[in-house]
């Protein structure tokens, strides 16, 4: 019980500079009933897994970041040496570096637009449909919810061959439209805007289904009242409807930045393992510089840039969690 | 029922736009469904059938060679044995340690909860990409790389944050009277917790068992990356279809179905439990 009382405390990753938890509390043992190491004792095979596990590669992320590393201090021919900022000086003065992170945002930002505002339609347009068109949407959508991203991606790589592919096929029988033999991966923007379909397809559902049950939550009484004033449906939805929604939306969207963010199979099955220049986003990048060029202090330093972009986003949807009481 | 009783009610009045909204959602369900419903047709074609330059949308003959064919091009059972393995053996560890874990969060009021639970919170938002280097790096010090036992190991990177988030919005949704009543009945505290809430949590952890599970199942990089040829899990076994000489689509749609509908049975099983607790209190604003 000791060893976790005094362990635990410093291997919480806490994200801001909150005081540390001042375990040895004997004084209200009484009153939390079970003593009040007994929390840490149930805490603490969970926090020594997830120091193991968590813990300690961030903490080698960063060290290694800072490190010129490898493949000779992999096979532990050399030992790594530290090289202060070079690895990021190396990586920020790269002009490759930076179309990276463009097209990262601009891909993120897309998937998550196109999720959210699909998304949104698709939940207002469910209140209006009959019952049995609503069935046949949700068995629809919770089937493509829950395909394995690795099947999700698999098919749609069938759905946009350039030879045999059934989209071109189709879309090719529309008066002048002329897709067949169409290489849709030839170019970089066409190819990730296929993987961003496919990103989007997988994400909707749970936007869509998520959304759904807040809509439900939506006083009628209030809608009712508005139309009675005269709000057009818009602004119904503009001003009743959307601001109830509100901490719902600021969680999807943030959720859907970080998920979409970290993308990564998506673009690597759809390539063959080896996406080129033009499809690399951080995910990829980084693991290219890694375990392709075999630098893995620089692809730490990307890793650790990209973690750094997302922290922004975490901590408004950490805000958004403590401010709902979820947290309580 | 009710629902669509007073549907029917209305239905006279807004028939027409009604009707509109329904062609609309039918077209979503057209496009939302259409990729599922390619796999499986692929999956069932003849193999002549597949490579149709001007494929026929509806199914043109029902045969189960691309099934055979995609059993014989790389061995299938292994990596399935060993998904279930890392699967099984990362949930049953992720639901007894988050158990505990989710109990101490949710059931007892000590100095730094708060923290422990941002903290949690903070890590699952971490993308399991940017961990790929320390973490193989890792393996390898341990000396665990290409081992199952490596892979389950990393896994709980992300099962155990979930499991803890998950049961806890389960837990708190039980009410502690139920638990103090039958402590001033005369049971312990493991005894309520036994008798009474575990009980009712039940239906809760078969649900967050079930995901987990399926989150295992799907996770492709660390798999691909922490684990030799040789030892591939199921994810990674559907790469073996892509080759230097191309792709064999119509086996791989087999095997993409071989894989997805186990899955997706699964998922529509524990999908709605799971939608509620993911947004429960979601609107209180």
């Amino acid at each position: 019980m000791s060893a976790a009382d005094t362990t635990t405390p410093a291997k919480v990753p806490t994200p801001r500079q909150a005081p540390p938890p001042d375990v040895p509390d004997r004084p209200r043992r009484e009153r939390t009933g079970g003593g009040a190491g007994t929390p840490w004792l149930l805490l603490a095979p969970c926090l020594l897994i997830l120091v193991l596990v968590m813990g300690y590669p961030l903490v080698r992320l960063v060290t290694l970041s800072f490190q010129k590393f490898g493949q000779s201090q992999l096979w532990g021919f050399q030992p790594a040496e530290s090289v202060g900022f070079d690895n990021f000086t190396n990586v920020l003065g790269d002009s490759e570096f930076w179309q990276v992170v463009i097209r990262t945002v601009v891909f993120a930002a897309g998937c998550v637009i196109f999720t959210m505002v699909a998304g949104m339609l698709i939940a207002l347009l469910l209140q209006k449909v009959s019952g049995w068109v609503k069935t046949l949407v949700n068995i629809a959508l919770v089937a493509s919810w829950g395909m394995p991203i690795i099947v999700a991606t698999t098919v749609f790589k069938w759905l946009f061959d350039a030879d045999y592919g059934v989209l071109n096929a189709v879309l090719s029988k529309l008066p002048g439209v002329d897709l067949i033999g169409h290489n849709w991966f030839a170019s970089g923007p066409q190819g990730l805007a296929v993987i961003m379909l496919l990103v989007v397809w997988g994400a909707v559902p749970f936007v869509v289904i998520t959304l759904s049950a807040g809509l439900t939550q939506v006083p009628k009484e209030l809608e009712e009242a508005a139309r009675l004033d005269g709000s057009g449906a818009f602004s119904v939805f503009r001003y009743v409807t959307l601001p109830i929604l509100k901490p719902i939306i600021v969680m999807l969207t943030t959720l859907s930045v970080i998920w979409d963010m970290g993308v990564f199979p998506q673009v690597f099955v759809m390539r063959n393992g080896h996406p080129e220049q033009e499809f690399q986003i951080l995910t990829t990048y980084s693991y290219d510089r890694a375990f392709v060029v075999n630098d893995y202090g620089q692809g730490s330093a990307i890793a650790l840039i990209t973690v750094m972009l997302l922290l922004g986003v975490v901590a408004v949807y950490m805000r958004q969690m403590l401010k709902i009481g979820e947290v309580e | 029922m009710s629902a669509i009783a007073s549907m029917g009610r209305r239905r006279n009045r807004q028939g027409r736009s009604k009707a509109g909204w329904n062609i609309l959602g039918l077209l979503v369900f057209l496009v939302a469904g259409f990729p599922v419903y390619w796999m499986i047709n692929t999956a069932f074609k003849p193999a002549k059938d597949a490579i149709d330059p001007d494929p026929s949308l509806l199914p043109t003959g029902v045969t189960l060679s691309n099934f055979d064919r995609a059993l014989e091009i790389a061995d299938f059972w292994g990596p399935v044995g060993r998904s279930l393995i890392v699967s099984l053996t990362v949930v049953v560890i992720g639901i007894v340690v988050g158990l505990l874990a989710a109990l101490a969060i949710s059931r007892f009021a000590f100095r730094g909860r708060k923290i422990v639970i941002v903290g949690i919170l903070a890590v699952q938002m971490v993308p399991l990409v940017a961990m790929i280097i320390p973490v193989f790096l890792l393996l390898n010090d341990l000396g665990q790389y290409d081992k199952l036992s490596g892979l389950i190991l990393t896994y709980l990177t992300f099962i155990l944050p979930f499991t803890v988030w998950t049961l806890r919005g389960f837990i708190v949704n039980i009410p502690k009277e139920l638990e103090e009543a039958a402590m001033v009945d005369g049971c312990s505290r493991t005894g309520a917790f036994v008798r009474v809430v575990f009980p009712l949590l039940a239906p809760g952890l078969v649900a967050t068992s079930v995901y987990g599970f399926i989150q295992a199942w799907n996770e492709y990089l660390y798999a691909l990356m922490l684990l030799s040829q040789e030892k591939q899990t199921a994810t990674v076994w559907l790469g073996n279809f892509t080759t230097k000489h191309g792709t064999e689509y119509a086996p791989m749609m087999a095997g993409a179905t071989m894989m997805a509908v186990p899955i997706v049975v699964l998922f529509l099983l524990v999908q709605r439990k799971m939608a509620a607790g993911l947004t429960a209190g979601a609107v209180k604003g």
